[in-house]
């Protein structure tokens, strides 16, 4: 019982969503109100875990359940972007109308099984997690049950999603029939000696992995999910999963993994420059903003995944600091995007965009940069982020890796240019409205802002992060 | 360490630039903001001859220098000036006050986004030649892109969007090698830092993969023949404005770079490929010379004029002699005045005529004697006539080139007589002749603020030309230090190997 103090967020946020839930059901029209106590409810978890981040490496329940600096460091994020993820949608989400009680318990269910999988140590709670956080993403991803994108995308997603959780099982039973454990550190211990049926088993769950993560050659649904789901939920597609799926990657690569890297070290080379080219490439010809974005996070997902390829504390500590970064950028994109609204409707297309900056000067130049900072040029914290992970890529000389995804990065700054040409040098349209809610309005600044101001100070994320070692 | 003061050179300029953007202009045309502008970049000015006075001529080591941890300890930022570094900050904050006056000329909208556009590439383009640590360098040198994009394509002319992208994907481009080699420097000696790296020297193995990655970003920023196609492009499309700080500033990056890292950082590689180089800047200055002749475009014209002069500059600097670098200096500040003369002058008789075809105009010495006269003494600094500062650099470049290689001279002082020729034709068809429309008639001469432009630009390219002494004994002591660095290079490693 005494463990209990350690997982108190997590009981916490179970708590809550049961207490909402009842609340809801109980009390008609409180959806608005659900929606905000949700909010202050992911505050005060953001608390509580910020609170447990002294402590280093507790295992709980049997070792099933592990509590360490990289657990504490995913969670603060991931909990500090799904509070972001709620103070920008809330004025969207009453507007085309979905503000229901299931929404904002939905939301809170996912990032309990996110929270699940971060602190995972073992096989049975990681899938738990797993899928807890996936079954509340199906229904997300088609809450806007009325619109036949949103629908086909939840159906595709659920689809494609429960192919993957299979796979994933699979390699899981693989792994246990081969190690004869569940946990991790007991896999670790049991398989010293190469054989087939555990190389099976990583290649399986590597497949599921980046599906969930949205890598090539398993992305196909990532373009229509971001373009079907309300914009909302595509924000919290585009951040909460991948941070979870990240660290679920960096937990298996270097804890049961660790001592068979050269059996899984080619794939995940392959999947990130398969990732950082297609990404590039097939974002090239998008006209939708979220469909865009979607090919976008592919190929920054494939940057990622290029520093958990070296092996090396370097490498892991360069991919979380990108992952960071990388979630400030998304923020402050969408934030734009929620404000592309005239008379109760959101434009989401790029030509919608022509033009902006003569009225919008403001909101233009917070795009200018957030472009730019995708792009990764220098001084933006986009750059640090790839400057990072090829620091460490180019520690392990692979040169190969650095080139490609550094030409990756040229391809990739065509489209990203196309849009900021859109926007300043294509003749203007109609105005957009220009009151938006505060929480909104806090969340463009404070991004756009960091993105702007990081290269002042680059070693704030560094320096936390540099706790993290795997190895 | 006292006041920061290149600290100051550099940020003051972005300081500028905020307060512009904060303040609510009245829409009187944006004066205020245009004067706020002046002020700063001639403050800017200011202190940057101030750091002129102060600087010791006498010394090699770097001046004034800054260091401070910055990226979590291991790259610091490190900012210094030497002989050769400090002439381009003042040529950089010379140059943009000028181009803050003759702003109105030609920029009609959004005034107050333009000159914010100005300030902030300054303070980029003097970050770029203050920064002593590879990191910081690639910074400023990268991030200078996005102002330049938005000048071009937000203010340039017809076909602004593609030279934008053209300029922008070109440098990016040759840039991320850059940076590939920057990382690789860092694990290879553990350290970024441009002093403690000419001390350490890289090990011979790797120099000439580092050498080329260098190489194929400052080639492409020089321009240098086969990449300077978007060059012309940009030059076209872009407002007067831009086009003066692309050419007087942006490309003397790259010459800058060649001198401070390929010499000093990979001698041996340099030693290995000055061949290459040789062959790219004789084909740039042979070759732009024959296509600036033939164009009808004069932007486009005074364009491929800079990539021959850049391949003088390139061509001098890898004779590795005493004269050949100086010269090449000397050539690129030269060049940084005339060609933003040359490109102003244009600008002032487009304004007027709106078009920049050469056979659109004619005989404009009757109509503007002022802007003839102004115009024949940048068209003779460009063709390098003696008196100019345009003849000392090509001049010590010549010489520098005869004593490594007489066949290489020789092709390149055709290049000198192939530049009169297109120089000295632009000018016989645009000044002199009949007049070749009614229109021009009405053309005025020169108004106020272009005369102090103008004048401000012919008083140096004179003096200079007279009397090259202040800028020659600035650089002098810090190339004879660069050299004898790569010269003990070099025999150091011929005594290792044998």
């Amino acid at each position: 019982m005494e463990n209990l103090q350690y997982i108190l967020p997590e009981i916490f946020i179970s708590a809550s969503i049961m207490l909402f839930l009842l609340f809801g059901v109980f009390k008609k029209n409180s959806a608005n109100l659900i929606y905000n106590l949700a909010t202050i409810s992911l505050v005060i978890l953001l608390a509580l875990i910020i609170n447990l981040s002294s402590f280093n490496k507790i295992y709980l329940f049997n070792s099933s359940y592990l509590i360490d600096n990289l657990s504490n460091y995913m969670k603060i994020i991931l909990v500090g972007s799904g509070i972001f993820v709620m103070l920008t949608g809330s004025r969207y989400i009453q507007v085309i109308n979905l503000n229901k009680i299931e929404y904002p318990i939905l939301i809170l269910s996912s990032i309990l099984g996110m929270m699940i999988m971060i602190s995972s140590n073992d096989l049975i709670v990681f899938y738990m997690g797993l899928e807890l956080q996936s079954l509340a993403l199906y229904v997300l991803a088609s809450f806007n049950r009325d619109n036949l994108l949103s629908t086909e995308s939840g159906l595709k997603y659920f689809v494609l999603s429960a192919l993957s959780s299979g796979l994933l099982l699979y390699g899981c039973s693989l792994i246990y029939g081969f190690s004869e454990s569940t946990n991790f550190d007991q896999i670790l211990i049991n398989s010293t000696e190469f054989n087939y049926g555990t190389t099976f088993g990583i290649v399986f769950i590597l497949v599921g992995l980046a599906f969930k993560i949205s890598a090539v050659p398993f992305h196909m649904w990532a373009p229509d999910v971001y373009q079907g789901s309300p914009t909302s939920v595509t924000l919290f597609f585009a951040i909460l999963p991948k941070i979870a799926a990240l660290s679920v990657f960096i937990k298996f690569l270097y804890t049961p993994f660790a001592n068979m890297n050269d059996q899984w070290q080619t794939i995940i080379v392959f999947i990130s420059i398969a990732s950082m080219i297609f990404g590039a490439v097939a974002a090239i010809g998008q006209k939708n903003l979220k469909r865009l974005i979607a090919y976008s996070s592919i190929s920054h997902m494939g940057y990622a995944l290029a520093g958990l390829a070296t092996v090396s504390n370097q490498g892991i500590q360069s991919s979380i600091t990108y992952i960071s970064i990388y979630l400030v950028m998304n923020l402050a994109f969408f934030s734009c995007l929620f404000m592309l609204k005239r008379n109760d409707k959101y434009y989401e297309n790029i030509e919608d965009l022509s033009g902006l900056s003569k009225k919008h000067p403001i909101l233009s130049f917070s795009l200018l940069i957030v472009l730019f900072s995708l792009a990764g040029i220098p001084p933006l914290a986009g750059f640090f982020a790839k400057f990072y992970v090829f620091l460490a890529v180019i520690e392990q000389s692979m040169y190969f890796l650095a080139i490609v995804g550094l030409l990756a990065t040229v391809v990739a700054a065509f489209y990203y240019l196309r849009i900021i040409k859109i926007i300043y040098f294509d003749p203007e349209k109609e105005e957009f409205e220009t009151s938006h809610n505060l929480g909104l309005k806090i969340t463009l600044a404070i991004s756009t802002i960091f993105i702007l101001a990081y290269f002042i100070y680059p070693r704030s994320i560094t320096e936390i992060v540099s706790k993290i070692t795997m190895i | 360490m006292n006041f920061p003061i290149l600290s100051s050179l550099i940020l003051l300029p972005t300081i500028g630039a905020l307060f512009i953007l904060f303040t609510k202009s009245s829409s009187e045309k944006y004066q205020s903001s245009k004067y706020v502008a002046l002020f700063i970049s001639l403050a800017n000015f200011l202190l940057s001859l101030y750091l002129w006075y102060v600087f010791d001529k006498n010394t090699v080591d770097f001046q004034f220098v800054e260091n401070r941890v910055w990226l979590s300890g291991f790259i610091n930022y490190k900012v210094g000036i030497d002989g050769i570094s400090i002439l381009f900050v003042i040529l950089t904050t010379f140059i943009t006050p000028i181009c803050i006056i003759s702003v109105n000329a030609t920029i009609t909208n959004r005034l107050k986004d333009f000159l914010i556009a100005i300030l902030i590439m300054e303070t980029f383009m003097i970050g770029v030649f203050c920064s002593l640590d590879l990191v910081v360098f690639y910074l400023f040198f990268e991030a200078g892109l996005i102002p330049m994009f938005l000048i071009i394509g937000i203010w340039g002319g017809e076909r602004r969007v593609y030279s934008a992208f053209k300029f922008f994907l070109y440098t990016l481009l040759g840039s991320v090698l850059m940076l590939v080699a920057i990382i690789s420097i860092y694990w290879i000696t553990g350290t970024t830092d441009v002093e403690k790296l000419y001390e350490l020297g890289i090990k011979a193995e790797y120099q000439n993969l580092l050498w080329l990655a260098f190489f194929s970003s400052f080639a492409v920023k020089t321009p240098m023949w086969p990449v300077h196609t978007w060059l012309p492009d940009a030059h076209v499309e872009a407002p007067t404005v831009g086009s003066v700080l692309l050419a007087a500033i942006l490309l003397k990056m790259a010459g800058y770079g060649f001198i401070r890292f390929s010499l000093g950082l990979f001698p041996l590689a340099s030693e290995n490929f000055t061949m290459l180089v040789y062959i790219l800047s004789l084909i740039a200055i042979i070759y732009t010379s024959l296509v600036a002749l033939m164009q009808e475009d004069m932007k486009k014209l005074i364009a491929y004029s800079s990539v021959a002069h850049m391949g003088f500059v390139t061509l001098g600097i890898f004779t590795m002699t005493q004269q050949g670098i100086e010269g090449s200096i000397f050539q690129m500040i030269s060049h940084g005045l005339v060609s933003a003369a040359l490109f102003l002058s244009v600008g002032v008789v487009y304004e007027r005529h709106h078009t920049r075809l050469i056979n659109k105009y004619g005989g404009l010495v009757s109509i503007m004697p002022r802007y003839a006269i102004v115009f024949m003494v940048f068209t003779l600094g460009a063709l390098g006539l003696p008196g100019t500062s345009g003849f000392i650099g090509e001049f010590l470049i010549l010489m520098g080139a005869f004593e490594k290689n007489i066949l290489v001279a020789m092709i390149a002082s055709l290049g000198v007589i192939l530049g009169a020729a297109y120089m000295l034709w632009l000018f016989k068809r645009v000044v002199f002749g009949e007049i070749a429309n009614q229109e021009l008639k009405s053309m005025k001469d020169l108004k106020t603020f272009e005369i102090i432009t103008l004048t401000a630009l012919v008083v140096p390219i004179l003096f200079f030309g007279f009397y090259p002494e202040p800028l020659m004994n600035s650089i002098e002591a810090s190339v004879e230090n660069t050299l004898n660095m790569y010269n003990f290079d070099l025999i150091n490693n011929l005594a290792s190997k044998d």
